[in-house]
């Protein structure tokens, strides 16, 4: 089978090496964030492209149904337009946190991360190409859920282009916060676990208008990153949407999504060289 | 070009859980000291559970040992686990990073991770498909493809973007012979070209003997022996193995056969004996001839194999070892 035994081998390279001792050799090149984040988005898009169309239907259908039973519930204006961005919201929320955190969760448990920890390739590239090929898959799935809804509950569609900042901001938060949770539960089914309750979460406190809800639920509402895109898009159902608002909300949106990408990437290190 | 000095590394004891029972501290490296040489394939050798793995998981950056220093190429891995990317690439026995892409954006995807850039990335991967006869599986998902072919997609991942030193923890488990036949081609090439270096991480015996240059043989964490496998084996030649395998049960009754019967590791039918050229003879005379015969099945007498110098050097696990 092996056919060069090690005498045999050029000697010229043999000598280079042994003569440049004890200098420690050249490294590799390191991958770049840019390129090698490119890389990552590019690669797990083609196989939530493979796996995750399914579940993508799954989610949209679960948003839309959810409004149809909401219909017979509220009755117009403010609730309308919390229950149709709520539902888009949580398109979001399925695929980014509840999706990822499995996937992170499963590649932990299998060994499947020594493959990018012995890649000269920055932690953060890892976890921003998966949150971002798993934010971009939740698109189409967001902007149907939202047109259906609007068609449904008789809202303007002439504001669904703050979706192009929502899906990203929301995206991000909530990414963040599904890998962070996959790699950090020290089970799979732990991770999944975390990742449907998250999921379930963003269903209860985002899709049900607040008003009707006690003190302490409220209080759990302000505290999930995805209430804010909810927020943010449902302000821009009103006639004459209060810009300043949205951009505030959209701002708490993209500050929780730069934290909990940073915890992700933590949790990534950490789970990477154990 | 790496030397391992007093590695150690102790898994902690775990308290039993409803259904899940207690396991004791576990000692997975015990003061390990190897030195592999430049341009050579080194082989590490054991059952499973010896700990190579852990071994190679510490050598390669993944884990941190809990003393001992490892330095590749005249860097300290244990204090800059991160430069080992750099150094080496290393093919883990898992393939569910890679598992949902095709053969071909696991090959690119992973150059490109070895920081290639896109244009260089593309054309390795061609390269490295053609040669190790994958282009025709190329745009086929890693998840699809058998057992063997999707660990073979699995190398030429880390054949793309060149590096001094591979770390291969069992390439060729699953493989045919086609297969296994493209590895090590591909790896002597890249040995007469670049001199890379090799370490291997096998429990398979015949490929040890072929095609390594020294392996070190790993029992319960300790290395016990670290030779050329014709070293190793001359450490036991006075010795050849005798495997009689009987048609129903051993004849006892003739006192030949029951004098053997305590130097004699039994398995079923099959009677193991390790013995001296001279006695190996009188055995076969024995058995061959006689009341005896009638209930042999059959007979074999071989020179020793890299199995027999690692049972002989007091292996713990009688039947670790994969003999294919």
């Amino acid at each position: 089978m092996s056919v060069v035994p090690a005498g045999a081998l050029p000697a010229g390279v043999l000598t280079a090496e042994e003569a440049a001792a004890p200098g420690p050799a050249p490294l590799g090149p390191r991958a770049r964030l840019w390129p090698s984040l490119a890389a990552v988005y590019r690669a797990q898009l083609s196989r939530a492209r493979v796996a995750r169309i399914p579940l993508l239907f799954v989610a949209t259908f679960q948003s839309v149904g959810i409004m149809i039973l909401m219909r017979g519930v509220v009755d117009g204006g403010g609730e309308a337009r919390a229950v149709v961005a709520g539902s888009s919201v949580l398109v979001v929320a399925f695929v980014a946190l509840n999706l990822l955190a499995q996937y992170f969760g499963q590649l932990r448990a299998s060994g499947g991360l020594d493959h990018y920890a012995t890649l000269p390739v920055p932690p953060a590239a890892v976890v921003l190409g998966a949150a971002g090929a798993y934010a971009s898959f939740t698109v189409p799935g967001t902007v149907v859920t939202a047109v259906v809804g609007c068609a449904l509950f008789g809202l303007p569609l002439a504001h669904l282009w703050i979706l192009a900042a929502v899906i990203p901001l929301a995206g991000a938060a909530l990414a963040g916060l599904g890998a962070a949770l996959g790699l950090l539960a020290p089970r799979p089914e732990l991770a999944t676990l975390l990742g449907q309750l998250g999921m379930s979460a963003a269903l209860l406190l985002g899709v049900l208008p607040p008003e009707r809800m006690p003190e302490a639920v409220r209080l759990a509402r302000d505290l999930l990153p995805s209430t804010y895109g909810v927020e943010a898009f449902a302000r821009t159902f009103a006639p004459h949407p209060d810009w300043a608002h949205v951009l505030g909300d959209l701002a708490v949106c993209g500050v929780v999504g730069v934290i909990s990408l940073a915890v992700a990437t933590w949790a990534y290190r950490r789970a990477a060289v154990r | 070009m790496c030397a391992v000095r007093g590695l150690t590394k102790t898994y902690p004891a775990v308290r039993g859980r409803r259904g899940v029972p207690a396991t004791p501290e576990v000692r997975a490296t015990d003061d390990v000291a190897l030195d592999i040489r430049h341009g050579e394939i080194f082989g590490l050798l054991g059952p499973n559970g010896a700990g190579k793995s852990t071994l190679v998981r510490q050598m390669t950056g993944l884990m941190r040992p809990d003393s001992g220093s490892v330095e590749i190429l005249g860097h300290d891995i244990v204090r800059h686990p991160e430069r080992a990317s750099r150094i080496l690439a290393y093919l883990g026995q898992e393939s569910s990073a890679l598992d949902e892409l095709t053969v071909s954006l696991a090959a690119e995807t992973t150059g490109r991770l070895r920081g290639l850039d896109a244009r260089q990335a593309r054309a390795e991967r061609d390269d490295v498909l053609d040669e190790l006869g994958l282009a025709a599986l190329a745009s086929r998902p890693l998840r699809k493809l058998s057992g063997g072919q999707r660990r073979l997609a699995c190398f030429a991942a880390v054949l793309v973007g060149e590096r001094p030193l591979l770390v291969l923890d069992e390439p060729t488990t699953g493989m045919d012979p086609v297969a296994r036949r493209a590895v090590w081609s591909a790896v002597d090439r890249r040995r007469a070209e670049h001199g890379t270096t090799v370490l291997l991480v096998t429990h398979n015996v015949i490929e040890a003997e072929t095609v390594l240059d020294r392996v070190a043989v790993l029992d319960r964490g300790r290395v016990i022996a670290c030779d050329t496998p014709n070293g190793l084996k001359e450490q036991v030649a006075g010795e050849v193995r005798v495997e009689l395998v009987w048609r129903e049960a051993a004849p006892l009754h003739v006192p030949e056969v029951t004098a053997l019967r305590d130097r004699a590791v039994e398995s079923g039918r099959r009677w193991t004996l390790r013995l001296a050229p001279e006695e190996a003879r009188t055995v076969v005379a024995t058995v061959t001839g006689g009341a005896a015969f009638a209930a042999l099945d059959d007979f074999t007498l071989a020179t020793p194999s890299l199995e027999d110098v690692y049972l002989a050097l007091g292996g713990a696990v009688r039947q670790g070892l994969v003999k294919a």
